[in-house]
């Protein structure tokens, strides 16, 4: 589904993005993890050209995602991206909110694109929240909506940039939820998350990344039961260490 | 004073109208609203153009808003004033080269209090709309403008209060503004200098008061709905 | 299209009028500075003040002026006001400069308005604790203000206080109104003797631009320079 092919990325002179070749299945629930300022973030926002790269292929469902001719918007129409902040559109209601992209850019009904918004509400579990405005939410609410707004273009392929790690605690389960019903599904789903919990239940593959390059990947059981790279090993003991309770940053 | 006001308050408030064409305070109030909504869109124009991803669009506009934030609004009127005839083939009235004057400052100005407005709302919106694939501009009409908007509200009001101060210049070229019908007044009068541009100073100060009174109440109110959300 | 003719600006009695008038309209802007920032600091404290009465004293000076036109200010200034002076003094002045002197007093008076606030906003920047300071070494309100905090507020006032600058440089073409021979003045006289209008208003435009441009220099300079 997604190839990256000797991708590479600066900021500056920093490189943030080290050779990254590697392969995401169709199907796949992937997550990546790795200490702050891995990449990770980076890493996943190429895939639908919020950040640029500087040299190498990123390729998705077949299409080299920087040819000259691509449209661009129909390209992210058609991939869901959920971010740490939410980014709900605070002037319009819950359903409007997911109603806004099908009715503009699939040219769906309002009547129709309202339709299908409210189906996805009662999916995350929203459905009572349609007319509310997206302040009157909790967090996890938020991103509930935000999952519902993305699913609602219909995308093959959904990018979750570390969904949980602006929730309180006690938010971070129902979204978590919503993710996992979405991968037994079958949705393709690139996860940048420090929820080793959701990882190892969910995931089919793991990514640890660090100074840009991804240093292990595996399945989880395999990565969680015995990491090869030293850093990774140095990351799961720090994640597992009793001085720190939880894995969100 | 009481006299004065007796005598003159409706000189002082529509010029000759309906002998003549309408003047004083409520051409002013007149040429003000006009204005303000003549140069709305073109400073919505003006400063999204400012900060475009289009290099070609962004700096001959950031040129053109640096030239005319640099000369006095009285430069820009005179230059309307002489150049307005040849341009449009006949001759222009005082009040429509005040207006295209007025509409052409107050849409630089009001350029930078967009941008201002649209910075101001949090990059994650923009990129949430990009991702779910809205183009450029659409994504601004549906996301970003409506937001900034509501932002901008208050130092749009603002803007208003001085715009009508400037439609004070209009006395140069003798347009019959309520600054213009004062001096009429006070020609005709001769012994209360003091009195009838006191009068003036008042009059503007009552109009502008109130509305920069109500521009801080939108603020404040802006302030409480945001703090409510948060 | 009318032709451009350089040599009206370069030598000869116009390129005379239009320089004085830049000139005139360089020192208006000067002495305008040189009394309205001490008037603005003044003002600033006034509303900053303990005392209700002051502080309402300010608000109401800020209020008047920035509400009113500055055209209705130069009116009143030099047609109104002298009305109001003793006969001698009178005399002396329409005698003397009265343009001049009815701009100077209009221009600081509006100027100081609006850079009291600024000045305003950059005391109130700075931190309760150095005002504590002051008053704890045992300096007055005054002399902390005037020691500790003012020369703290106006570096940060300094960008505000440029803009203002900037606004009071354009402002000072709203004297022609009142007979003060400065450049606007100057600019429409050539425009009157020689109907050479694109020539005149073209060396207001570079003038005022060239000004203009300069202020705005400094102040991203200084910016820079902070940052």
């Amino acid at each position: 589904m997604i190839t990256f092919d000797n991708v590479n990325k600066y900021y500056g002179n920093y490189h943030a993005l080290n050779g990254i070749s590697e392969h995401v299945s169709k199907g796949e629930v992937l997550v990546v993890c790795g200490p702050s300022g891995s990449g990770k973030s980076t890493l996943i926002r190429t895939i639908n050209r919020l950040e640029p790269i500087a040299s190498g292929h990123i390729t998705v469902a077949g299409q080299d995602i920087h040819a000259p001719g691509l449209d661009v918007n129909a390209f992210r129409s058609h991939i869901g991206f959920v971010f740490q902040q939410f980014n709900l559109f605070p002037h319009l209601s819950v359903l409007a909110n997911c109603a806004l992209a099908p009715q503009r850019l699939r040219g769906l009904s309002k009547h129709k694109a309202e339709e299908r918004a409210m189906a996805l509400l009662e999916r995350v579990g929203l459905a009572h929240k349609a007319q509310a405005m997206p302040a009157a939410l909790s967090g996890g609410q938020q991103q509930r909506v935000a999952i519902a707004r993305a699913l609602a273009m219909q995308p093959p392929l959904m990018l979750f940039d570390e969904p949980t790690s602006a929730l309180d605690p006690e938010m971070v389960g129902e979204v978590l939820q919503v993710m996992r019903d979405l991968a037994h599904g079958g949705m393709t789903m690139v996860c940048v998350t420090h929820e080793m919990g959701f990882a190892r239940e969910v995931a089919d593959r793991v990514w640890f990344m660090d100074h840009g390059q991804v240093l292990e990947r595996g399945s989880p059981e395999a990565f969680f039961g015995s990491p090869q790279h030293p850093r990774a090993q140095q990351f799961l003991s720090d994640i597992r260490s009793p001085f720190t309770a939880s894995a969100s940053t | 004073m009481l006299e004065l006001i007796q005598d003159y308050w409706l000189y002082f408030l529509v010029g000759r109208y309906p002998e003549g064409p309408l003047g004083g305070l409520a051409l002013t109030v007149l040429l003000a609203s006009l204005a303000l909504v003549l140069s709305l869109p073109l400073g919505l124009l003006l400063g999204l153009a400012r900060i475009s991803p289009w290099r070609a669009l962004r700096w001959p506009v950031t040129a053109l808003i640096h030239v005319v934030r640099g000369i006095p609004l009285l430069l820009v009127i005179f230059w309307a004033y002489f150049f307005l005839p040849n341009l449009t083939g006949h001759e222009s009235g005082q009040f429509t080269t005040m207006l295209v004057a007025l509409v052409i400052f107050d849409g630089i100005y009001l350029a930078e209090i967009v941008r201002a407005g649209v910075q101001a709302v949090p990059k994650g919106q923009l990129e949430a709309a990009r991702s779910l694939g809205l183009p450029y501009l659409s994504a601004m009409r549906t996301v970003i403008l409506p937001q900034a908007l509501r932002h901008m509200l208050p130092s749009l009001v603002n803007q208003f209060v001085s715009t009508i101060k400037e439609t004070s210049l209009g006395y140069i070229i003798g347009l019959a503004e309520v600054s213009f019908v004062a001096s009429q007044i006070n020609g005709l009068v001769l012994t209360k200098p003091v009195q009838v541009y006191f009068l003036l100073g008042m009059t503007y100060f009552i109009l502008c008061f109130s509305l920069s009174r109500a521009a801080f109440w939108l603020e404040r109110r802006q302030a409480r709905v945001l703090k409510a959300a948060a | 299209m009318l032709q451009f003719d350089l040599h009206l600006l370069l030598s000869g009695d116009y390129h005379d009028w239009l320089l004085s008038g830049l000139l005139l309209s360089l020192q208006l802007m000067a002495i305008t500075l040189l009394l309205s920032l001490p008037l603005a600091c003044g003002v600033a404290m006034l509303r900053l003040a303990p005392s209700r009465f002051l502080n309402a004293l300010g608000a109401t000076y800020v209020e008047l002026i920035r509400n009113v036109p500055l055209l209705a200010h130069f009116l009143f200034w030099y047609f109104g006001a002298p009305e109001l002076l003793p006969q001698a003094w009178k005399e002396r002045l329409y005698a003397g400069n009265i343009e001049a002197i009815s701009a100077i007093v209009a221009l600081t008076l509006y100027t100081a308005a609006y850079m009291a606030e600024d000045i305003r906003s950059g005391i109130r920047a700075i931190p309760a604790q150095q005002f504590e300071a002051g008053r704890a070494l045992g300096f007055s309100f005054l002399q902390t203000m005037r020691l500790c905090i003012l020369p703290q507020a106006l570096r940060l006032s300094l960008p505000p206080l440029l803009s203002q600058t900037l606004n009071l440089w354009q402002n000072t073409s709203i004297a022609t109104v009142i007979g003060v021979a400065e450049l606007m003045y100057q600019t429409q006289r050539v425009e009157t003797a020689s109907f050479r209008s694109v020539e005149a208003f073209a060396f207001a435009s570079v003038a005022y631009l060239t000004v203009s441009l300069l202020i705005s220099g400094l102040a991203a300079l200084l910016q820079r320079r902070a940052a």
